[in-house]
């Protein structure tokens, strides 16, 4: 299998592990990385859930990987096309051209554009962050607002792009509410006077611990969730965001005024995953990538050789997205050897 | 001023700028394990009262945990103190104390006039 070589396109966990896995058993990987550095998204992340392990430690490990004599590692190089053409792979960015016998697609996700939420006001009042944005807040040990004051209130939000017919996404993107609870904590830590309001239409605490997690949040940090979709957010003149929702617990309507908003936004196909899908007829619902079956056939795409790993098929969490690219390893290891 | 048959409503928006939160955090206080609550409403399924007559814990809680208070205190003495709900709570919040609880402060709070 010495000679075989095999493109791996993205950088991030999945593909990283895919790519270590092949190179310990000896064949040749080429790994494209749009960005200049490899981690994907986990590079947006401050501390990861359950338990708060710290994201860039994560990253390290995972990126570590890479350094590898079978491993050729390219970053800023965006694959714009791929195509099966005589027998082979062949992968273009730019003027160059990559010839591989097989392809592991790993391009991954990006984050819902919350300013598709109009209503909700992210990129018109400066206190409506994204979940991406408080996590970069955090990285730098404080949460303020805008004006730099220290946040009496703060509310969540959660499905901002997931199970909303609006935007086209019906699906959970499994994360988010998780990811919520984190945040509270978080902040609740940082700041223990204040109050933090989760709004929710579904708690889907579905991984190990995360119940645990969400039941620790209101035993320990008395963060409170309110079922109800915030159906709008205005500013006051203060600068403040106020809010307004059903609690459709009371059944009555409610409103508030907080002083930062954080939107949970959710997991979309990314950009070249949707391009390259849709060139190679593979593309699955909501632009993400199709595999030949979830049971047993997860990693195989309906095209021979070109295979998939991690979240460039649906939403998953980190710990998922790693053992996925494991998996793409093995399979593509008995294809290469038949 | 003639009647015209109109009058201004009261708002029903739960405001929460204007509401006292201080009331539910003394229920925290003496039952902590009320934050766990849910509101899954297992408590008000099994509650025999419940089932003969218009009463709802899970409805009383909530209502004090938004500071609505009006007519709370003649709910609440529906309840027999039985315990029954507590023995459901998947969350083992102490429902019968935070009853007992309320019951003490909307006492001391007498919201039980306003109703009148």
């Amino acid at each position: 299998m010495n000679n075989k070589h095999v493109i791996i396109i993205g950088g991030g966990p999945a593909g990283i592990e895919a790519a270590y896995y092949l190179a310990n058993n000896g064949i040749r990987i080429t790994v494209f990385e749009k960005d200049e550095y490899p981690g994907g998204n986990v590079k947006n992340w401050a501390k990861l859930f359950p338990d708060f392990g710290d994201a860039s430690v994560v990253r390290k490990q995972i990126t570590e990987k890479l350094k590898h004599d079978n491993i050729k590692f390219l970053n800023n190089t965006k694959i714009e096309n791929l195509a099966w053409e005589n027998n082979n792979w062949i992968a273009t960015s730019g003027s160059e051209k990559y010839i591989a016998d097989v392809t592991l697609l790993a391009t991954g996700f990006e984050v819902f554009d919350a300013k598709r939420k109009e209503e909700l006001g992210y990129g018109i009042y400066d206190n409506v962050i994204t979940s991406v944005d408080f996590e970069d807040m955090y990285k730098t040990g404080k949460i303020l607002t805008k004006e730099g004051k220290i946040p009496e209130r703060i509310a969540f939000l959660n499905c901002v792009g997931s199970r909303d017919e609006k935007v086209g996404n019906h699906y959970c993107s499994r994360v988010c509410c998780i990811t919520a609870v984190k945040q509270a904590i978080e902040f609740k830590e940082l700041v223990p006077d204040a109050h933090a309001y989760c709004f929710y239409m579904d708690m889907r605490m579905a991984g190990q611990f995360y119940e645990e997690l969400y039941r620790k949040s209101q035993e320990k940090y008395g963060v409170n969730y309110i079922r109800g979709r915030i159906s709008e957010a205005a500013v006051t003149i203060d600068n403040r965001i106020q809010i307004k929702a059903e609690d459709t617990l009371s059944a009555l309507p409610m409103k508030m005024t907080v002083d930062i908003l954080v939107l949970m936004v959710g997991i979309e196909s990314s950009e070249s995953t949707t391009k390259i899908c849709t060139d190679n007829n593979i593309v699955g619902p909501y632009g993400f990538a199709k595999s030949k079956s979830l049971f047993g056939m997860d990693n195989f795409s309906e095209k021979p050789g070109l295979f998939l790993a991690g979240t460039c098929k649906r939403p998953l969490t980190l710990p998922e997205t790693i053992a996925d690219g494991r998996s793409a390893a093995v399979e593509i290891m008995n294809y290469l050897k038949s | 001023m003639k009647n015209w048959g109109f009058n201004i409503s009261k708002p029903r928006v739960i405001d929460w700028d204007t509401r006292d939160t201080s009331e539910y955090a003394k229920i925290i206080e003496k039952v902590p394990s009320a934050q766990r609550c849910l509101m899954c409403g297992a408590c008000a399924a099994t509650c025999s009262a419940s089932n003969h007559i218009d009463f709802n814990f899970r409805n009383c809680h909530l209502k004090y945990r938004r500071g609505q208070f009006e007519g709370l205190a003649d709910e609440l003495d529906k309840c027999m103190l039985c315990g029954k709900c507590k023995l459901v709570c998947p969350r083992g919040v102490n429902t019968r104390a935070i009853i007992y609880n309320m019951r003490i402060f909307l006492n001391d709070l007498n919201y039980k006039n306003i109703e009148q």
